[in-house]
């Protein structure tokens, strides 16, 4: 089911009287059966969106529609929204069982109808052996399928995760994030999760929606995100290891950083904020190009090396010393010292205005 | 070094266990052996006497009419009382919860009682339940019922009984609401998210969300109140006076017979009838503690 939000806004007012927009005049719309994940860092308002959307939290302003329903102010329960909270909020005195059963009770849903259902659920979500346990006696990625399968099993037109992922281990979210793609597409429930991790966002979205400060910075597929963003901030927190800013000039249509020339524009002359991802670095084996560095770092691990290169700076201070990451073949065998001539690709390079928009 | 660290945690413990040996382990024991004494005088010229050892006291105070009036008078109250106070108080605390703004307010109007004395209480309640000035027999008029007399002269058994249940409940309401109220706080509000997201009306929340949360507080809240109930006293003579009733001793209680023959300890072996209805009650009380103990494990959730 198709979700739209229409000029959405959330102002939380603060005892001192101050407000803070924490969902600022949001406009997005969610297409039917797609997962999105709400990407951003922490108070950036994707968790209030969410909130939102589960009814949960009043907007102070703005629209919400389930395809052509309005929804703006139909209570949590009558919305037809399935939620997982972040740390589950599963019923601790309930097994498995009635946990799951407990939303279809609420509903009224004939006894042995609601059974067969749980059982279908727990099933889907590979817990049918652990309907008899408390919560306390499930690992943590069991109490979060368990809190999945309490949210789907009414079927809701509207799944909601609030950071699902947030509190497994590293190796229990690689497997969970996996499950929950895997949900996601048997059951073709139009679902939104929140996320601060880019990776995970990147990695199960079919859209990913950028906020900061309660407003939306892109929204669209997670690599023409990756590959077009649309603001430096944008550019920034997507990929890992980040980005590489550099303050640059344009003249003449070229592009200098530190007075050597990496690139074309056609832009006019000026100053301007130039990313380049640390995987647009190729390494000039004829030493041709003028953009050269001593490498100052070298960690390899596995088919990848990362080059560390301290920027050269005028001041003496530490903390303003700048240095990027250019992430090349472990087969060039590069060492800390070595003299690095990098020729730059032209896609994996952005340029941005002081303000950090885009140009181009 | 173990053996040192034993030392030093019995120094600790010291001043409890001196304090607590004299006023609590000597007089429960010292009340078993005064039980069994017969022909006991406390006062006897040139110290206490008895003749020996018996257990004809049980058997006189089992077989005196009076203690099984104090029995029935003291159950009614217990098991009528308890309940109902639990669920008022219960009802009360959520209801507080729910209402933000004025919580504080209300939360110290309802623990006046607490720390208001018992007596004065009950010369008030005493007051609103008579027959021709009271509140209550006016309040019922306005329903078009006949006054009632409680608790004058000729009040019957449950119309003296039920002015005492509504003292009793009453002035165990505040304690328990004070409790719930703090065990209301430990709960996750998320619960009550989830709840809602799950379609749960307000009393299926309240059924199947905040009672069983509040298991081991409603557990402890109904041991306590139990144990109280049993040693009602207090309540008797705050709204009875010392007549124990609107008839000479028709509500007395357990404790109120216990007090009875205490005060008449000039008499033969009348202490000793005394410690024996006190055992009795100690027994009773422990009993009681135990079902609830084992009946709840199955249903408090901790």
């Amino acid at each position: 089911m198709e979700i739209k939000m229409e000029n959405l806004t959330k102002v939380f007012v603060a005892k001192d009287k101050s407000e803070v927009r924490a969902v600022d005049n949001v406009s997005l719309t969610i297409p039917s059966g797609k997962l999105i994940g709400l990407l951003g860092p922490s108070g950036c308002g994707k968790s209030t969106t969410l909130y939102l959307l589960a009814g949960l939290l009043r907007q102070n302003d703005g629209k919400i529609y389930f395809e052509e329903d309005e929804v703006s102010n139909t209570p949590p329960e009558k919305r037809g929204i399935g939620l997982v909270f972040q740390n589950y909020a599963l019923y601790p005195h309930m097994t498995v069982r009635e946990n799951i059963l407990f939303p279809l009770q609420n509903l009224k849903v004939e006894a042995e109808l609601a059974k067969q259902k749980t059982v279908e659920m727990a099933r889907l979500v590979g817990l049918e052996s652990m309907l008899d346990r408390k919560p306390k006696e499930l690992s943590g990625g069991q109490q979060q399928r368990v809190a999945i399968a309490r949210a789907l099993v009414k079927t809701p037109r509207v799944l909601l995760l609030d950071e699902p992922l947030s509190n497994l281990d590293a190796r229990l979210r690689l497997q969970t994030r996996e499950e929950i793609k895997r949900i996601q597409r048997e059951t073709q429930i139009t679902t939104v999760f929140v996320t601060h991790d880019q990776e995970e966002a990147m990695s199960i979205s079919d859209e990913i929606v950028v906020m900061k400060d309660g407003v939306i910075q892109q929204m669209g597929a997670p690599q023409d995100v990756y590959d077009d963003p649309s603001n430096l901030f944008v550019a920034k927190f997507l990929g890992n290891p980040q980005i590489n800013v550099f303050d640059g000039v344009i003249k003449g249509k070229k592009i200098y950083i530190n007075d050597m020339v990496v690139g074309k524009s056609k832009l006019p002359d000026g100053e301007v904020l130039i990313g380049i991802r640390p995987e647009g670095f190729i390494v000039d084996q004829e030493k041709k190009s003028p953009f050269k560095f001593n490498i100052d770092l070298v960690s390899t691990i596995g088919r990848d090396t990362t080059l560390i290169v301290d920027l050269p700076s005028e001041s003496d201070n530490i903390l303003d010393k700048k240095s990027f990451k250019a992430i090349v073949d472990a087969m060039l065998r590069i060492q800390s010292g070595d003299e690095i001539h990098f020729i730059v690709r032209p896609e994996k390079m952005f340029l941005f205005n002081m303000e950090g928009e885009r140009l181009e | 070094m173990e053996k040192r660290n034993n030392l030093k945690a019995w120094l600790y413990l010291a001043p409890l266990l001196i304090l607590m040996g004299i006023f609590i382990f000597y007089p429960l024991i010292n009340a078993f052996y005064i039980s069994i004494l017969e022909e006991y005088r406390p006062l006897a010229p040139g110290g206490a006497t008895a003749t020996g050892y018996t257990l004809s006291n049980f058997a006189r105070i089992l077989n005196d009419e009076l203690f099984w009036q104090a029995i029935k008078n003291t159950f009614v109250v217990a098991f009528i009382s308890v309940p109902i106070s639990i669920l008022i108080s219960l009802v009360i605390a959520v209801s507080l919860n729910s209402i933000p703004k004025l919580k504080a307010l209300y939360q110290t109007v309802f623990f006046l009682p607490y720390v208001t004395n018992a007596i004065a209480i009950g010369m008030a309640f005493a007051f609103m339940f008579h027959k021709d000035y009271g509140l209550i027999n006016l309040m019922l008029s306005w329903l078009g019922i006949d006054p009632v007399n409680w608790v004058g002269n000729v009040a019957t058994w449950w119309a003296q009984m039920g002015a005492l249940l509504v003292y009793t409940i009453w002035g165990g309401l505040a304690f328990k609401i004070l409790v719930f109220t703090s065990g209301l706080q430990n709960i996750d509000k998320q619960y009550y998210d989830a709840a809602k997201i799950d379609s749960a009306s307000k009393w299926t929340v309240f059924r199947r969300i905040t009672v069983p949360l509040l298991s081991p507080f409603i557990l402890y809240i109904s041991i306590t109140s139990m144990i109280g109930a049993l040693k009602a006293y207090r309540t008797v003579i705050g709204l009875f006076g010392e007549r124990l009733g609107a008839q000479q001793n028709s509500m007395i209680t357990i404790v109120a017979y216990v007090y009875k023959y205490r005060s008449a300890y000039q008499d033969v072996s009348a202490i000793s009838y005394a410690a024996s209805a006190a055992i009795i009650l100690f027994f009773i009380t422990v009993v009681f503690s135990l079902i609830q103990g084992v009946v709840s494990r199955k249903r408090v959730h901790y």
